[in-house]
């Protein structure tokens, strides 16, 4: 008995959580009408419409289209151009900004990947930055290199000084240092693997492309502190995109 | 005495317009209260966009078969991360990893070793692209969204004690049961450099995979 209560009870909160959880909005049709697709997306075909003065409940979102839900139940796909044509309760034309110029001048936070040539190898990157300023960010970033001789890994902490933000396509400086480990391959006569650190001076052009997507090109010079007698220097190209927060 | 009846008449005028005024500038501070009375409290509010519940990253785990050049097929299995950029495109990060087999070479070399690890791992960065969004039909009453798709990307094979770059290429058909489970059946080339066999040559190797996602 006491274990069928229990259960009893434990149902009754997972109804109430998913009663909770449902947290619909409404908005009303202005145009003629609003049409709704099965699948979220302009190929989906259309199977229902919803009228003037009626009300939508917007239950979720994908990329720029809403699942939404007609006064008589019927649920669809609808897309945001047609989703800005509805009224918030208010009365003001309702506006569902996807994070736009605006937000990528305030953000914070950054990630992205990044992929190119490191001194004749293949490598990949990934990076996270925090911006103290619209000027400077701190960033860290962590590399894989695939060469025909050696392979390897970097780390490395960077400062970036963005001269321009404001501008579409905007020239940054970089400078930083980390460690780089290297492992000749194994075919090759056997050579030890070494971690050595390294000193970094870079320059690029990173530019907002939409939504919350930013494009970046970057150089980047690394002078290898090798433990032998010279210093090595190994250039870097690399593309990629960054998301921003 | 006419002067002095005009002189009563005009005060008295005087004091009547005087209070006809006061009594005016108090009816009209009477009409200035009234509409406060009667305005109306209904709240009124915007919708809350950051409330809507989005689902634009899907996660998924997938099973199935890789064919790894002269080394025979095994049986596979990942993760995979994705995000969509938009209806058309999508980003997603992969991990694979499996056990080969031996290659001819071996079989027939009595006893010779090529590899002394196993296990091959991938991982790749991809970008894919929804080609023919559509419905699959069950029967006459059930119909469930679908898409083909086209995805491609970079990354690295650790396989025979190396890292090896590598680039991915592949197609996949999925259907929808619900808007946020997907079933796929996807087949992807992965294609790298290795000189393992005496030459250095490019392998194709070939996987078809079940998968089954969750978007959130």
């Amino acid at each position: 008995m006491p274990h069928r209560l229990t259960l009893f009870t434990l149902f009754m909160l997972l109804a109430a959580g998913a009663a909770a959880k449902e947290n619909v909005q409404f908005v009303v049709v202005a145009d003629p009408y609003i049409e709704l697709h099965t699948g979220p997306g302009a190929g989906y075909p259309i199977t229902q419409i919803i009228e003037r003065g009626e009300e939508v409940g917007i239950l979720k979102r994908r990329t720029d289209w809403f699942k939404v839900r007609s006064p008589d139940g019927h649920e669809g796909w609808a897309s945001q151009a047609q989703m800005e044509l509805t009224l918030q309760p208010s009365g003001k034309a309702a506006e569902f900004p996807s994070a736009g110029r605006a937000a990528f001048d305030e953000h914070r936070w950054e990630w992205g990947v990044l992929a190119g040539d490191f001194g004749g190898a293949t490598s990949y990157a990934g990076f996270g930055s925090y911006r103290f300023s619209r000027h400077l960010a701190v960033e860290l970033n962590a590399s894989q290199i695939l060469g025909n001789f050696s392979d390897g890994w970097g780390a490395s902490a960077n400062i970036v000084h963005t001269f321009v933000p404001e501008w579409r396509a905007s020239p940054f400086f970089s400078l930083g240092t980390g460690m780089i480990h290297i492992e000749p391959k194994a075919a090759l006569a056997k050579t030890p693997d070494r971690n050595d650190q390294t000193a970094i001076v870079g320059f690029g052009v990173s530019s907002y492309l939409s939504r919350r997507f930013i494009v970046r090109l970057e150089y980047k010079n690394y002078v290898v502190l090798s433990s032998r007698n010279d210093n090595e220097v190994v250039e870097e190209w690399k593309a990629g995109f960054a998301v921003f927060f | 005495m006419e002067s002095r009846f005009r002189s009563i008449f005009l005060s008295t005028a005087a004091v009547a317009t005087c209070l006809s005024l006061g009594v005016a500038s108090a009816w009209a501070q009477d009409s200035d209260v009234a509409p406060e009375v009667i305005e109306p409290t209904v709240e009124r509010r915007d919708i809350d966009v950051a409330a809507i519940d989005t689902e634009n990253y899907e996660v998924t785990l997938f099973v199935g078969l890789l064919s790894v050049e002269d080394f025979e097929s095994g049986a596979v299995y990942g993760a995979r991360l994705g995000y969509h950029l938009s209806e058309s495109f999508f980003a997603e990060a992969s991990y694979g990893t499996t056990k080969v087999g031996t290659s001819s070479f071996e079989k027939l070399g009595g006893g010779a070793v090529l590899l002394s690890d196993r296990n091959l791992s991938y991982y790749d960065l991809s970008l894919g692209y929804n080609l023919f969004p559509g419905e699959v039909f069950l029967g006459s009453k059930r119909a469930m969204n679908s898409v083909v798709y086209l995805v491609s990307g970079l990354g690295s094979t650790t396989f025979a004690e190396d890292n090896h770059f590598t680039v991915n290429l592949g197609f996949g058909v999925k259907v929808l049961p619900t808007d946020y489970l997907a079933v796929s059946f996807e087949v992807r080339d992965h294609m790298f450099d290795i000189d393992i066999t005496g030459e250095n040559k490019t392998t194709h190797n070939l996987q078809g995979a079940l998968n089954i996602s969750y978007f959130f």
